[in-house]
């Protein structure tokens, strides 16, 4: 991988396994829709800001985003890590180590981050950032449009900025419990209006199951398809962050931080909150409920 | 134009056409640049515009309801200048090389033939109405009703960079190598998508597109 911002960096991390799906992640590029370009960024927001502030990062740094495997690294120098996000057994050389609490790391030893034993995604924050070349301000990797740093492979150096400041010794920590079911709050609309009432009554009182086909760009569910009461195609319109769009198999599918900026499909309603859909697994259940309940 | 709720930080304006939706579009922007409305986007669709990252959608419903937009034409280029990727500014001539593969589909489809596609393709004064599908394609309306043409049954797996297009009664131009089932009649070598230049996208919403012979 190619992409100092620096001269030189401070330091870079090698990636020895980048398990089944590692990207670089950040809190993507918002502003750029009208353009096509996608937002991104970390698809549990809140597991990388709290892995940033551990080991003294601005929240806005570039950390990994590892997918169910982990992943195993190794830093040139001395340095700072945390792991956040999915709950998964973490190892400094020949010792365990904690998710949530920052990691002093010496140079050459390998921090490996085993499988999610509950949830998805781990988030690995560095002191200093993750600082391949920005694009359009950020530093994610974009799967839908291909934006930002490909996929990192085994033996991909990073490059890493220099530490600004200290690590944290105890935060907040986020993430967990992973629930079987989760209850996701929703408003109705923009096009709650192409479905029958039917469809509606069936989407916020039966359950669905989050589908293996799931992916960054967006939570596809299986369940009770929703009937529509408008017939045709919908003109293409902007789509935002949550929002649960019915393709024509009437099988609901949540957008999250990869989507498109615009689509041809009806959008029954928006999700107030996906984080929790980065960490659910193929087979939980979702509940959608109002958002006066 | 009819406010409909998109969660709980965003607003879609529902507009009459494509018209409505440029004059929304230009009139959002200079209000934003202005300071008089808080969004982090602003996206037009086909018959919609976006208002994505807006603090206070309630509120932000009323304000907008009490403004109107200034009326835009085709053939005028709209507000909307300064800013990154603001848009509207100018116009932007493509030259473009009329040998797609599918030019003698599109002939068929018009009831002429393809030196008379060609004719009309470059008379056609085009604008920018949105993006979308991919970082920097632009969906341009200016085909005339009844000149609209289908999408491929099946789509291409592989359509080079900067292939001209049509589909429906939009041109498009493909930034980059993708799939795609829109005909293609044309190719120009004019780069649209560089993440160095400022705006992007050489297309933005708003903007006046004429292809001319290359």
């Amino acid at each position: 991988m190619t992409g100092a911002t620096g001269i030189l960096p401070a330091g870079t991390v090698e990636v020895i396994r980048a398990g089944a799906l590692t990207t670089v992640q950040d809190l993507g590029r918002p502003g750029w829709a009208h353009l096509g370009v996608p937002r991104s960024g970390a698809l549990d927001p809140a597991a990388l800001r709290l892995a940033n502030r551990l080991v003294g990062n601005p929240e806005t740094a570039a950390g990994l985003e590892t997918t169910l495997a982990g992943c195993d690294l190794r830093l040139d120098r001395a340095g700072t890590v945390a792991v956040t996000g999915a709950e998964a057994r973490v190892r400094v050389g020949d010792r365990p180590a904690d998710v949530g609490r920052p990691i002093a790391v010496p140079a050459g030893t390998p921090v490996r981050i085993g499988p999610a034993r509950r949830g998805v995604r781990s988030y690995v924050a560095v002191a200093g950032g993750v600082a391949v070349e920005p694009v359009l301000g950020s530093r994610a990797t974009d799967l839908l449009s291909g934006l930002g740093p490909p996929p990192v492979r085994d033996g991909d150096r990073l490059p890493l900025g220099t530490p600004t400041g200290t690590p944290a010794g105890v935060d907040v920590t986020v993430g967990g419990p992973f629930p079987t079911e989760l209850r996701l709050a929703v408003r109705l609309g923009p096009r709650d209006d192409w479905f029958t009432p039917e469809a509606v009554r069936l989407l916020l009182s039966t359950s669905y199951t989050v589908s293996p086909d799931s992916n960054r760009i967006g939570a596809r569910l299986t369940g009770a398809a929703l009937p529509r009461a408008v017939a045709g195609e919908l003109p293409s319109e902007g789509l935002v962050l949550g929002a649960v769009q019915v393709p024509a198999d009437g099988q609901p599918l949540i957008f999250l931080a990869d989507h498109p900026t615009t689509g041809g499909y009806p959008v029954v309603g928006v999700v107030t909150d996906v984080t929790a859909l980065a960490q659910a697994r193929p087979g939980t259940t979702v509940r959608f409920h109002g958002p006066q309940r | 134009m009819r406010i409909r709720p998109a969660g709980e930080h965003a607003l879609l304006l529902d507009c009459a056409g494509p018209d409505q939706v440029e004059a929304w579009r230009a009139e959002l922007w200079r209000r934003r640049e202005r300071g008089e409305l808080t969004a982090v986007e602003i996206v037009p669709g086909a018959e919609t515009v976006l208002l994505d990252g807006v603090p206070d959608p309630a509120r932000t419903a009323t304000l907008v309801a009490r403004w109107t937009p200034h009326p835009a034409s085709p053939a005028e280029p709209t507000a909307g200048a300064g800013g990154a990727g603001a848009g509207g500014v100018g116009e932007v001539r493509v030259p473009t090389e009329f040998d797609g593969p599918d030019l003698a589909a599109v002939a068929e489809h018009w009831g002429t033939d393809v030196p008379e596609v060609v004719r009309r393709l470059t008379d056609l004064r085009f604008r920018v109405a949105f993006c979308g599908f991919a970082p920097g394609f632009a969906y341009l309306t200016g085909l005339p009703e009844g000149w609209a043409v289908p999408r491929l049954s099946s789509p291409r797996t592989r359509v080079p960079a900067g292939s001209v297009a049509l589909a429906g009664r939009y041109a498009g131009i493909y930034p980059t190598e993708s799939p795609g089932g829109w005909r293609l009649v044309g190719r120009t070598s004019l780069p649209l998508f560089d993440v160095h230049a400022d705006p992007p996208a050489r297309l933005t919403p708003g903007t006046r597109v004429r292809l001319v012979p290359a």
